[in-house]
Parts: C-alpha cells; structure tokens; sequence
C-alpha cells in the first residue's frame, strides 16, 4: 500500500481538466486523506496544455510530490510535457480517441482507455472525465459508495437520470481498465486514511474568508490573476452580511475607494497581484501619511511587467517594502499556509486599524491558487481588535479641529469617523499639524515624521518566524517565505534524516523585520542557505540589511514559473553544504 | 440649523486674490446650509492642485488625497456610511486629465455623491501649463506654439457616460451656482457640476470677462427642459458648452447603493462586524 499518491490529469484548457481534478479530489477528501492540489494553466481561455496535480496522502501534505504515480491524459501534449515526472511503477491512462503513443524513453506503460468512446455511448463525450475517474478509482481500489456522495452533490439538481448516467460513467471506466491490467488493479492503493473531513481550500479562499471573518464589509478591486477568487468570494459572502464589493476602473480606484472606506469606519480592503500592486503605490502612501487603516493583499504571480502571468514567483518583496516614495511606516505579511493565510488576515486588519497604516498581505500563487487539506479554523481564535477609536467628543458645539494626529507616546493617535459632532478635522497627504492642517514648518514635520514612525515599534505580530530548529550547532539554517514553507520541512526532514543537523526558518513577518529572532537562530547555524522563487534573492537582501552573518548567507533561487519540489530542493540544499 | 457661517474655519484660503475658487467655496458653503446639514455630517474630498485645497477651507469634514482620486475616496466613503453627505472637488485637470477614468466611471456608477469641478482651463498649482479644458491654439509654458489638442467637452462626456445630474456654472454668479449645487446635493444619485472658475495668474484669455461675453444661461432660453436628454444634448453642442444652469436631471433611476443585493439599511459603519459562531461554521462547511 502506498502511503502517498501523486495523480495528475492532463489536457486542454476548457475541455473539463479542472472538473476532473475537482471530483477525484472531493472523493479524496471525504475518505479522510489530506491533499495538495496544483494547477498548471496558461493565459488563455480555450486551448493550451492544463493539468491539475494531485498528491495524497493519509497524513498531512505540505507540498507537492516530485514524481508521478498515476497521469491521465487527455491529449499527447500531456503525455510529451509530463512523462519525465513518472517512474517505472507509473501508470499513464490515456483517451484511446487520440490514439496516444508513449514516448521511446518512458518508463511507465501506456493504457489506452477509449474515455470519450464510452462517455459518447452513454449520451455525451463531455462525460469522459467521469470514466477517466472510474479508471482511476480501479486503479486505488476505491470503493464506490464515496463517488455516489460526490456525484449526487453535484449533479444532484439536474436529476436522478443524470446522477445515474455519472455513476455508470465511472463503473464503465472501471471495467475497462479492469479488462486491461487484470490484477494489476489495486495496485495504487493508498493506505487507509481517517475518514475525518477536512476543508479543501486555496489560499485565497482562507485569505478571503479571514477578510470576512475579520469584520471587513466592503471590497473595491480590480480583477487580476491570481487574486481574482479573494474579490470573487467576497461578492458571493459579503451580501450575506451587508457588505458589498465594487469592481473598480482600476487598482488606483480600488485603493483609494479602500482608503476612502476605511476613513468613513469600515474595514475595507483590496487585493491585486504585481501589476496591480505597481499601479497602488501613491495610495500606499496615502494610507501611510494620512494614518488611513488600509489592508492590501498582494499574490504574487511571475513579473516583472505582465512577467508569467500565471506562474509562481516571489518577486514582489521589494516593491512591496520600498515601493512608494518618500517614507511610511508599514506592514508586510507573508503566511506560509492555509491557516496562516486565515490567521494572519485578521492579524492584518487589526494591526491595519490599531496602528492606523497599509499592511500588505502577500502571499505567492502556489499559496493563492494551491489547494490543500486543513483542519476547520477555529472561532473563538478569531479576535477584532479596533485601537483608539473616538466615538463621542464631549464639547460637541467647540470650533476647534480634533486632533486627529496628536503627538502621543506611541504614536497612535485617536481616530475619530466622519459624521461625530465635535470630531471635525482635516485629512490630507501634505505634511500636517496635529489637526490635519496643513504645516511645513521643520519642527512639525519632524514631530509627525517620528510619531509616524513610531507606530513600527508597536507592531505585534504573533510568532513572526515559524521555527522548527532542533539543533543548537545547526549545519545549515533553511529561510524560506510564502509557499516553499512546505517543500523546506521536507528537505528538513529528508537531510536530518541523512544526518545533516538542518534548522529552519520561515519567516512570516517580513517588515518589520524580526532582527532578534533571526540573529539568534543564523547564530546557532555554520551556514544560512535562503530559498526563494526569484532571481536576485530578494529576501536574502532584506536580511543582510537588517542583521549581519553575510558571509555565511547563501541563495537558492528559482524562477522558472515552477515551484520547488521537495526532492529537487534537497538536492539542491545539499550542493550548497 | 447650522447657517453658512457655521462652515467657515479659521484657515486662510492660500489662492491668489481674485481667483474663481473663492466664490465656489461660498457657493458650496451657503448650498450646504440651505439644505439643512450640519458641518459635522458633511465630508468634502478634493484633489490635489489649487482648487483642491478647498476640503481645508471649509469647516466640515475634510480629506485633500492625491491628484485626480478625490472621486474614489468620495466613493469609498459613501459606500462606508450612507448617511454622510460626501462632495468630491477638484480642478480640470484633477478630474478631466489624471482622474478622467474615475470621472467616466463615477458618472456610470451613480452613486450618490456631488462632484464640484472647478474647471480653469489650466494647471494652476504647477503654474500655469494646458489642461484637457485648454482651447486649441491655447499658449501657456507647456504649449508655447498653442495647444494642438482640442478642448475635452466635460459636459458632451458627461451625458454620454449616462450621468443622472449635469449642471454648470459660473463663479461669479453665486446666486445660480448655490441653487445648482443645491439640486446636486438633493438629487438622489451622482451630481457632475463643472464650474468655471476662472485663473487669474495664468489664464489670461478665459477670463471674467471673456466668460461674461459668451455664456448664455439656460433659465433665458425659452421652452429648454432638463429632463430631456437629447435637448440637453443639443442645447451644449449649438454653444459649444458655453453655457450654465442645471443641463440634465433625471430623477427616476435609483442610485447604485439602492441597486445592491444585500447591502445594509443602516450605514456601514453601524453594523456589528463580527460574524455569529453559526454564521462561522456555516461558512467553513461549505469548503468541507
Ligand atoms: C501624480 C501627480 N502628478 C503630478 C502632480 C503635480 N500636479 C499637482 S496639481 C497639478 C495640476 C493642477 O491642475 P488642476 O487640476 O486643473 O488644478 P488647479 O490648480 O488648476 O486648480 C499637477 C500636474 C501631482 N501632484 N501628482
Ligand atoms: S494660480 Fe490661478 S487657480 Fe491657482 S490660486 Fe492663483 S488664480 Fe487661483
Ligand atoms: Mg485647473
């Protein structure tokens, strides 16, 4: 029995790829095993190889595997661009309709299963995916009870004949597979799982859902890949609780209308990827100078420019810390998981609102568009937190301006909202007095400079760097942000397992940055090696400006659209000590 | 009730004497209190340029943002709490150059907010280059052989775009330019009124006189009805937008904030933002 399987299916866009990855996954997920679901597309709509990778196992799954147990192709691009991830116990199922020829230096075997043949018997081809599932469920002896369930769910509205004609799709896959492989069926059985459902969500599902859970009631943004699903789920929820989402002429209107929001009281937010976040920047700044609360969520996607729209990458960094003029206090966040993606969302907003400054969320689209197995989020971990908020001005008649940007110890001073009788102030993004007036006099500016600036030293971030370091005399400390979070503790444990004494560190608060915490863990390490998905080693820069141990800081960088594979990085890791 | 006076601060307007924006800011003052606000419920969003320093000379609610995103702002913040009144205000550039997109997609949106455009056909606060309002041939530092571009037309853009409220006025004439914002703040959508505002410093052609000369006031045309759009239509291209009173006002369609599924009666602001333990798991149920 295997104790992971790593399932990929194959095909062009538009022709029903994602629906397959989708039900095999559900099935999946309501026999208890945990997943990690990958999708490769490209920028276009219709057409161009796509394929969704699946890795199973009973026990939890932080990354995607480096091989391939079972394809199912759907086309011979499928076949020529994945075949070099098999292995000799691999199996490929393919739609005999393409009569589908192996490459010379495969070393799995080929099937051909007439997929589209069967589905097209039954009453409709687009029902092939039904029958590639019924294959593979024969392949992993599964039991047929589960894909009732998930049928009936999903077809369950169009009635019981097409319910019916599903199930007979996946039982005519099954046979046919059967007829071919004989006892090689149930080969790819995985050990048994818990049978405890889990959510089955991406990052921006998690991101999204924390908006909401953080009290946040209206949206502005633009659409852009990979942030679209956040705008997407807040349309469909925010409704539901009064809020509302404005699809915006662009990502200035986007932020602005969120800053806009959140001067009125709301907590309001917006979410863009690279392009976007460029066309952000004054606002940002805005944000910062007038101490408007504002929560951006930036899913970082290949650039520069329109870059690899649809690929992974860790590009953004700097722009995110230093990309608007003149000096802000701000808040980068970067979760490594579906938990931390929930989490720290809410983090995101009270610090938003507490400090009265732009936090950015970013996460990367191996976080944002990944899909994976999680525990339910815990409610009563879910905490709104507001900061100084004024709601009522005891002299309510005074002609004096409140004083909305009051010098104070910590640098926070007391917000009032729009409509409070007596609270009346100025906003504005040139340099000003205590009232918001506008002021250019040296000692003023400096005395709103530091104030500004102070509102860093009161960031509270709970746990700023995962931390998993076992070792006081580490050979090798691992850094890594966002995604990699998952392949790194593999290769964590693969070379401890070798006996390599592997630290590591993924750091989650990225500005400001966790100096002490860091230091202390570079010190107890001879090497520090920093893994990240872009080419000049962003974050890696970021630490050296911030704490010292350059000579023994080494990168491992990626930025070919593709993500770290556990294997692939351990190799790498072990070039590097 | 609060009277004109009560939206007066101490701060002293910045603008040059005899520039057009001194007698908006009366113009809005007074409006604001013939309608019945208090300073406290009004919230002014500008621009950045000379007109925008408005929102600081006022005494209400006030926000100066950045260059040509006052409408954004403006809009953020009524969808945040539909009980304030919210006006956007700017120059001609704030809003027909740099903030153009937002300008078209406001008037589309129709949220209900009043725009106050004051249009001098010129960057003043950068001393003195074109702007879209600038005629052909038009010399200043940044076109010193004339503007080849022909002059955008606010108000042709404007009732293209489906605006719901269209007026324009005349700085000196604050009698009319009071009542026009007026309507605009009590007209249940969004309000564009281009004003113009003349540059004393840089403009040196359209200038009081030169607007004194050739606009012609809609109350004098006879039989001119606002609620026809195709009127207004014609109306503004046989004067080549040369004229002032309230152009276009139709009062039957809804603004967006009454057109949202599910979006709250009482303001944003004033809804408990926290999610019930049953709402919570209902949500995370559906990713299971
Ligand atoms: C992004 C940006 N670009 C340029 C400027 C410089 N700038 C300030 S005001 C202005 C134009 C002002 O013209 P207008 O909007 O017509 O206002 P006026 O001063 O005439 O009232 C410009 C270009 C700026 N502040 N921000
Ligand atoms: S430069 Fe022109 S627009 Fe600016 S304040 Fe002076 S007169 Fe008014
Ligand atoms: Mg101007």
């Amino acid at each position: 029995m295997l104790h992971q399987l790593s399932w990929k299916v194959g095909g062009q866009q538009g022709e029903g790829i994602e629906s397959t990855g989708e039900i095999f996954s559900m099935a999946m997920n309501r026999l208890g095993y945990f997943l990690y679901g990958y999708r490769h597309f490209s920028s276009r709509i219709k057409g161009g190889h796509t394929n969704n990778k699946i890795t199973v196992r009973p026990t939890e799954v932080r990354a995607i595997a480096d091989d391939l147990d079972i394809l199912v192709a759907f086309d011979q691009e499928t076949i020529d661009v994945n075949y070099k991830e098999l292995t000799p116990g691999s199996i490929i199922l393919a739609d005999a309709k393409f009569n589908p020829t192996n490459p010379e230096d495969c070393v799995a075997p080929l099937y051909a299963v007439p997929f589209t043949e069967i589905a097209a018997e039954l009453g409709t081809s687009l029902m092939k995916n039904m029958v590639a599932i019924g294959a593979t469920a024969a392949l992993l002896n599964l039991d047929e009870a589960v894909f009732q369930s998930v049928v009936d769910e999903i077809f369950g509205r169009k009635g019981e004949e097409v319910v019916a004609k599903n199930i007979e799709a996946i039982e005519r896959g099954r046979q046919a597979i059967t007829e071919q492989i004989g006892d090689r069926v149930g080969t790819w059985e995985i050990a048994p799982a818990d049978g405890k459902r889990r959510m089955f969500m991406i990052g921006n599902d998690a991101a999204a859902l924390g908006a909401l859970a953080a009290g946040s009631r209206f949206m502005a943004a633009y659409p852009i890949t990979p942030a679209s699903e956040i705008m997407e789920y807040m349309i469909k929820k925010l409704p539901l609780v009064g809020g509302a989402v404005i699809q915006t002429e662009d990502e200035i209107a986007a932020a602005t209308m969120a800053i806009g929001a959140n001067y009125g009281g709301v907590r309001a937010f917006t979410a863009s990827a690279g392009p976007g976040l460029s066309l952000m920047m004054e606002a940002i700044g805005l944000s910062g100078m007038t101490e408007q609360p504002l929560v951006i969520f930036d899913t970082q996607r290949g650039g520069p420019s329109t870059g690899l729209p649809t690929k992974q990458e860790q590009s953004d960094l700097m722009a995110m810390l230093y990309g608007t003029h003149g000096e802000i206090p701000k808040v980068v966040i970067a979760p490594s998981t579906m938990e931390e993606a929930f989490y720290d969302t809410i983090q995101a907003f009270n610090i938003a609102e507490e400090l009265q400054l732009p936090v950015i969320v970013m996460t990367d689209l191996q976080l944002a568009l990944g899909k994976q197995s999680v525990e339910p989020f815990d409610y009563s971990k879910i905490e709104i937190r507001r900061g100084k908020i004024v709601d009522s001005v005891e002299d309510e008649e005074t002609k004096e301006y409140f004083k909305r940007y009051e010098v104070t110890e910590d640098g926070v001073s007391p917000r009032v909202f729009p409509g409070l009788k007596g609270g009346i102030h100025h906003v504005t993004g040139v340099e000003h007095d205590e009232t918001g007036k506008p002021s250019e006099a040296p000692g003023n500016r400096r005395n709103q400079m530091d104030k500004r600036m102070r509102k860093l030293q009161q960031v509270r971030f709970e746990n700023p760097v995962y931390v998993n370091a076992p070792h006081e005399d580490a050979d090798v400390l691992l850094v890594g942000f966002n995604s990699t979070r998952g392949a790194l503790e593999e290769v964590q444990e693969n070379l401890n397992a070798e006996g390599v004494k592997v630290n590591h560190a993924h750091i989650k608060l990225i500005h400001p940055f966790p100096s002490e915490e860091m230091s202390a863990l570079m010190d107890q390490a001879k090497k520090v090696i920093v893994v990240e998905n872009n080419a000049t080693g962003q974050l890696a820069n970021v630490m050296k400006m911030n704490i010292g141990g350059h000579a023994k800081t080494k990168s491992i960088l990626k930025y070919d659209g593709t993500p770290f594979l556990p294997r692939e990085l351990t190799n790498l890791v072990k070039e590097e000590i | 009730m609060a009277t004109f006076k009560d939206f007066r601060n101490s701060v002293k307007p910045n603008w040059c004497p005899g520039c057009g924006d001194f007698s908006v800011q009366a113009a809005i003052q007074r409006a604001a209190a013939n309608v019945g606000y208090e300073p406290s419920e009004l919230a002014i969003i500008s621009g950045i340029g000379c007109s925008g320093r408005i929102s600081g000379y006022i005494n209400s609610y006030g926000f100066h943002g950045i260059h040509g995103r006052a409408l954004p702002i403006a809009q953020g913040l009524k969808m945040a709490n539909k009980d304030l009144k919210v006006i956007a205000s700017g120059g001609d550039g704030d809003g027909f150059a740099i903030g153009m997109g937002h300008t078209i997609h406001a008037i589309r949106r129709n949220i209900d907010i009043t725009y106050v455009v004051m249009d001098n056909q010129i960057y003043g606060l950068t001393k003195g280059q074109t702007s879209p309002r600038s005629a052909a041939g038009f010399i200043t530092k940044s076109t010193p052989g004339g503007a080849i571009e022909p002059s955008l037309k606010p108000l042709e853009v404007a009732l293209t775009a489906g605006a719901t409220f269209v007026a324009q006025g005349f700085s000196t004439d604050i009698k009319e330019l009071t009542a026009m914002i007026e309507a605009g703040l009590n007209h249940k959508g969004f309000s564009f009124i281009n004003v113009f505002s003349p540059c004393v410093t840089y403009n040196k052609v359209n200038t009081y006189d030169w607007f004194k000369e050739n606009l012609t006031k809609l109350a004098d045309i006879e039989g001119y009805d606002s609620s026809n759009r195709e009127m207004a239509m014609q109306t503004v291209m046989r004067h080549e937008g040369l004229v002032t009173g309230v152009i276009y006002q139709d009062t039957e369609t809804t603004s967006y904030q009454d057109k949202i599924k599910g979006y709250s009666e009482l303001p944003l602001t004033d809804i408990d933002i926290s999610l019930s333990e049953d709402q919570f798991d209902q949500l995370i149920k559906e990713f299971m």
